[in-house]
Order: structure tokens, then C-alpha cells, then sequence
């Protein structure tokens, strides 16, 4: 009795790592593994075939010597200011789509499409998009302007041609995380408030917007994770043209290291590192809430 | 609900309500049903500067046939269900597992492992691109479906686990601990308890992994150099360069391209967006 007790016991001790075991190794070998690989790497001068050299922080100072580093930096600093207008914007339409008309559902899938859609083809919309000559948008600013603009080969404009591109999906992304936040608001809430006469603005500020909450917890984490991964489109609507001003951190490690011709791993790994290092400040954000979440559960 | 039933407005303002839905779809679907048409014109149309009138004639029949004789998209496609289904049935199968240790033991470490899987899954991938690639080259797998699979399969596993975690947690905890009483071992509490209550969480993921991994494109251009493993995404990239301007094949072929998962979101909807807002009510 006893010991078929203990064995029960040991049995579920061990159970969780056998479970876990195949899983979490995968993870380690491919995902969390490579991240200490690559701050190795980083120390190293090393073309990806040849003997590797250890050269220290050389790569990071090369780096913040390097004027396309400043400007891959700064367009990131704008895709993640900008990329944040995807919260309130997807609110907005998610309150657009709030009624109970006759065909409604069809309607916010339609609005969801975008999402869908991989980025290269998003891409390729918005060049054709944007394209001089022939481009719907040029279009329509020479109606209003007298001048058409090509928006991709500007480097005033590009940047913020390509963000508007990623907007158009991430709206969609935020828009159907507050479309269920709404479904679930108590309406309880809602109706007591109506009574104290509360309406519009001061409804949605003070009742409606904390109830959503948990939706925009989420759609800031994607926002944000969203924002600092781009490289899609930027690959595929300039190639970080024209003349690298519409490089950001992701598509200036490409260039160096991973494209056809770069082969410098070692500063590659560099700028992965701080891109890293930015987003490790909001991943500890992320982590530290819903840890707090998990406490109180 | 808010905002309040546009049914307890002004008749006007409902008027209004239902002439403006069609009118913001249509605006905010513009530029895709640019594309859409463009990808039905014949190209004199555009040789001729017809850019937004009607279509001189329907094209589409012949520029949908010409993406795919004057280039190698069909392969492209093929290779990228080739990598997308074996990732979708790989990482939901190993995050059923995982999910499951993580949500049903309570062992020291059960946290600090759930947020490694968690905080993985939010890094840039560039951080990753070098070692994956190198450990891709060291074990044989470079520019092979294998390779991309298995590193797609590794990093979903990241979210997966996330989500299936936290819907086992959900999940009636007497069920498993009456089972523990009955002398049920751990296994067969997995197998034939939890699994066949995880199958609305398995759907759900299983759509939102097709679509993330089909629509993947920087692991494709990295890992994948030749025409038979190249997934659709670095396809198209490729024939963007090669037919350079003409849009009639660039449209036709980008609305093939997204086709799979614009038609797996239509036909799995339901699981779809659940499997998104996960957590979006909650917490």
C-alpha cells in the first residue's frame, strides 16, 4: 500500500517533465539557445565560414559609429510611435461595428480581412497602391494637390508609407480583440450608468474603456511586438530604399548578414542584439503583469 | 451594450447607419479591391493607361492561367502547404503536452518554464536568424522543407503552449482529480480525459498556426534557396523582380498567394477569432 503510494507519488513528479520534454527541448535547441549564441557572436569578427575572431565590443562600437544604424533606430522609433495608433483606431471601427443589423457579422469579417493576408501581399497591395503614374493615392493627392508623389521612392515619405501599410492589418488585429472585449462588458454597468445619465464620450472613458482592459493589454503587447518585428514589408515594398532610408534595426541585420552578399555575422548579431535589448524592455513588462496575474489567480 | 442600439435612434440616424457600412467597407478594402480588379484586366488596358475605369474586357481567365504556366507559383504553393501542414499538426501536437504539465503539475519550476515559452515567443527573429541557420547547415537541413519545419514547429511551440496552457486551466479540475482517486494513471488522464475536451483550443490553434506560418516570410527567405523548397511568400518576392511591371500578374498572383488562408479564416471563422481574443475578456 505504501509503496504503491510512492510509486503514485514519483510517477507524478515526473510525469510533468515527460510531458514537457519533447516540447521544451525543441525550444531550447531553436529558440532560447540561439539568443545566447547570437550576444556570443556578436563579440566575434566572423564572415560565417572562416575562423572566427574575438574582437570584444568592436562590433557595437562600429555600430555606434555607423550612421545606417542611427537611421534604422530612428524609423523604429516612428513604427512604434505610429504602429501605436492601431489601438484607438481599432477601437474606433470596433465601436463602428457594435450593432445588431442584418448582415453585421459579415461585415466585421470583412473588416478583419486584412489580417489575414501575409504581409508580402500587403506589401504588394500598397506598391501598387502608392505606384507613380498609376497608383490610386498619387491619384487622388494630384486631384487635391495639382502634383502626384511617389510616395516609395521619396525618402521624406517612404517610411511613413510603409507604416501605413502595417496599419492596415494591425487595425484589423485590434479592432476584433475590442470587438470581444465589447461583447463581454457587463451591461449591467452599462444600463446603471444610463440611468446617472452618463452618455457618449463619458460613457466609453470612464465605464466602457476599463472593462476593455484585458483587450488592450493584448492588442498593446502585439501593437508593440508588431511594430519592432517589422521587416516584411519593408523587404518587400523598398528593400530598405531609396538610399537605406527606410531601413529599421530587423532588415539592417538582414543586409549585413543574412542577403546575398552580407556576411558580416559577428555585426549582424550586434544589431540583433540591441533590437533585442529594446524589445527586452517590453517583453519584462509583459512578463511582470501577467505574472502579477498569475499570483492573484 | 455599447454603444447604444442604432434600433433605439433616430430613424435618420439608422438610415445613415446603413448607408455608411458599405461605403467605410468599401473604402477600407480599397486597396485590395484595386487589386482584385487589376488582376482581371488585360494588360493593353494598362499599357493604354486604363487604370481605374472598368475593364475593357474580362481578363481574368487568361492572366489567372498565365501566373501559373509563366512561372513556377504552383510549386511555390505545394511547397508551402508542405511546411505549414506537418508545423500545424507538430507544434499543436507538442503544445497538447506541454500545455498540459503546465496547467494540471505543480512543480517548482512550473512558472519559470511557462514564461520562457512566453517571453521566446515575443523575441525578434533576427536574434535567431545565425544559430538556426548555422544548427539548419550542421545538421544537413539547409534549403530543405525538413528544416524549415522543424524551426517553425520549435517556435510555435512558444504560443501554442501559451494558449493550450491556459485552456487546460480552464478546464473543471475535480474531473482530473477524480480520476487520480480512481487510480486513473497520468497518461491515460491526458489522453482520454483532457485531449478530447481540448479540441474546440486544438481548432482554434491549428487555423491560427496555418495562417502564421503560410504567411511567414523572412524564415522562407533565409532557409530556403531553391525553386522546390521556396515557400509562396519568397515566391513572390521573386516574380514581383521578375515581372516588374506587370501588375495584371503581380494582382492575380498575390490574391493566389493568399488565397489558403483567406479561405481557411472564412471556412474556420468562428475558431479563428477565438483562438486570437484568447485572453482578450479576461484577466
Amino acid at each position: 500500500m505504501a509503496l504503491q503510494r510512492s510509486s503514485r507519488w514519483s510517477q507524478r513528479r515526473l510525469a510533468p517533465w515527460l510531458f514537457l520534454a519533447p516540447g521544451a527541448l525543441l525550444f531550447l535547441l531553436y529558440v532560447i539557445i540561439p539568443i545566447g549564441q547570437s550576444i556570443w557572436i556578436s563579440f566575434y569578427d566572423w564572415d560565417g565560414l572562416g575562423a572566427a575572431k574575438w574582437i570584444g565590443l568592436r562590433n557595437y562600437s562600429d555600430l555606434f559609429d555607423d550612421d545606417s544604424f542611427y537611421t534604422s533606430l530612428y524609423n523604429n522609433m516612428w513604427w512604434l510611435l505610429l504602429y501605436l495608433l492601431a489601438i484607438p483606431a481599432g477601437l474606433a471601427i470596433a465601436l463602428f461595428l457594435n450593432q445588431t443589423v442584418a448582415g453585421i457579422r459579415l461585415y466585421k469579417s470583412l473588416f478583419f480581412f486584412p489580417f489575414v493576408i501575409s504581409q508580402v501581399v500587403v506589401g504588394l497591395i500598397f506598391s501598387w497602391f502608392y505606384a507613380p503614374d498609376f497608383g490610386l493615392l498619387p491619384r487622388i493627392i494630384g486631384f487635391f494637390t495639382g502634383t502626384e508623389t511617389a510616395i516609395l521612392a521619396d525618402e521624406r515619405y517612404a517610411t511613413f508609407g510603409i507604416i501605413a501599410a502595417g496599419l492596415w492589418p494591425q487595425i484589423a488585429y485590434c479592432m476584433i480583440l475590442y470587438l470581444t472585449g465589447l461583447n463581454n462588458i457587463n451591461p449591467e454597468q452599462v444600463e446603471a450608468a444610463r440611468m446617472d445619465n452618463a452618455r457618449g464620450f463619458a460613457m466609453l472613458w470612464y465605464i466602457v474603456i476599463p472593462q476593455l482592459r484585458p483587450a488592450t493589454f493584448i492588442a498593446l503587447v502585439v501593437t508593440v511586438i508588431g511594430a519592432l518585428r517589422s521587416f516584411d514589408l519593408v523587404s518587400i515594398m523598398t528593400a530598405g530604399g531609396p538610399y537605406g532610408s527606410t531601413r529599421v534595426l530587423s532588415y539592417f541585420m538582414y543586409e549585413q548578414s543574412l542577403s546575398e552578399y552580407g556576411t558580416a555575422m559577428g555585426y549582424g548579431a550586434a544589431i540583433a542584439v540591441v533590437l533585442f535589448a529594446i524589445m527586452l524592455v517590453f517583453i519584462s513588462l509583459f512578463i511582470t503583469r501577467m505574472l502579477m496575474q498569475e499570483r492573484n489567480a | 451594450m455599447f454603444p447604444k442600439p442604432i434600433q433605439k435612434s433616430a430613424p435618420w440616424l439608422q438610415a445613415s447607419y446603413k448607408l455608411l457600412l458599405p461605403l467605410a467597407l468599401f473604402i477600407w478594402l480599397l486597396p485590395l479591391i484595386g487589386i482584385a480588379v487589376t488582376s482581371v484586366r488585360p494588360s493593353s488596358d494598362l499599357a493604354a493607361g486604363n487604370y481605374f475605369g472598368w475593364p475593357s474586357r474580362f481578363a481574368g481567365v487568361e492572366n489567372y492561367t498565365a501566373v501559373f504556366t509563366n512561372s513556377n507559383i504552383g510549386w511555390y504553393i505545394l511547397n508551402s502547404f508542405k511546411v505549414t501542414i506537418p508545423t500545424v499538426i507538430g507544434a499543436v501536437g507538442l503544445s497538447c503536452l506541454t500545455g498540459f504539465a503546465l496547467a494540471v503539475y505543480k512543480f517548482r519550476l512550473n512558472l519559470a518554464v511557462f514564461f520562457m515559452f512566453v517571453a521566446g515567443n515575443f523575441v525578434p527573429f533576427q536574434i535567431l536568424a545565425i544559430p538556426v541557420r548555422n544548427l539548419t547547415i550542421h545538421l544537413g537541413l539547409y534549403d530543405t522543407i525538413t528544416g524549415l519545419v522543424l524551426f517553425h514547429v520549435a517556435f510555435q511551440t512558444g504560443f501554442c503552449t501559451l494558449f493550450m496552457r491556459n485552456f487546460i486551466k480552464a478546464l473543471p479540475f475535480a474531473l482530473i482529480e477524480s480520476a487520480r482517486v480512481e487510480g486513473v494513471n497520468e497518461w491515460k488522464i491526458f489522453r482520454h480525459i483532457v485531449l478530447p475536451l481540448m479540441r474546440p483550443a486544438i481548432a482554434a490553434l491549428a487555423v491560427l498556426i496555418f495562417t502564421f506560418v503560410w504567411n511567414d516570410y523572412f524564415w522562407a527567405t533565409i532557409m530556403a534557396q531553391s525553386a522546390d523548397v521556396r515557400p509562396v511568400t519568397a515566391g513572390m518576392n521573386e516574380l514581383k523582380g521578375q515581372w516588374k511591371v506587370a501588375w495584371e500578374l503581380i494582382t492575380a498572383a498575390s490574391i493566389v498567394a493568399a488565397l489558403p488562408p483567406v479561405a481557411m479564416f472564412f471556412l474556420m471563422q468562428k475558431h479563428f477569432i477565438a483562438g486570437l481574443t484568447l485572453g482578450a475578456t479576461k484577466g
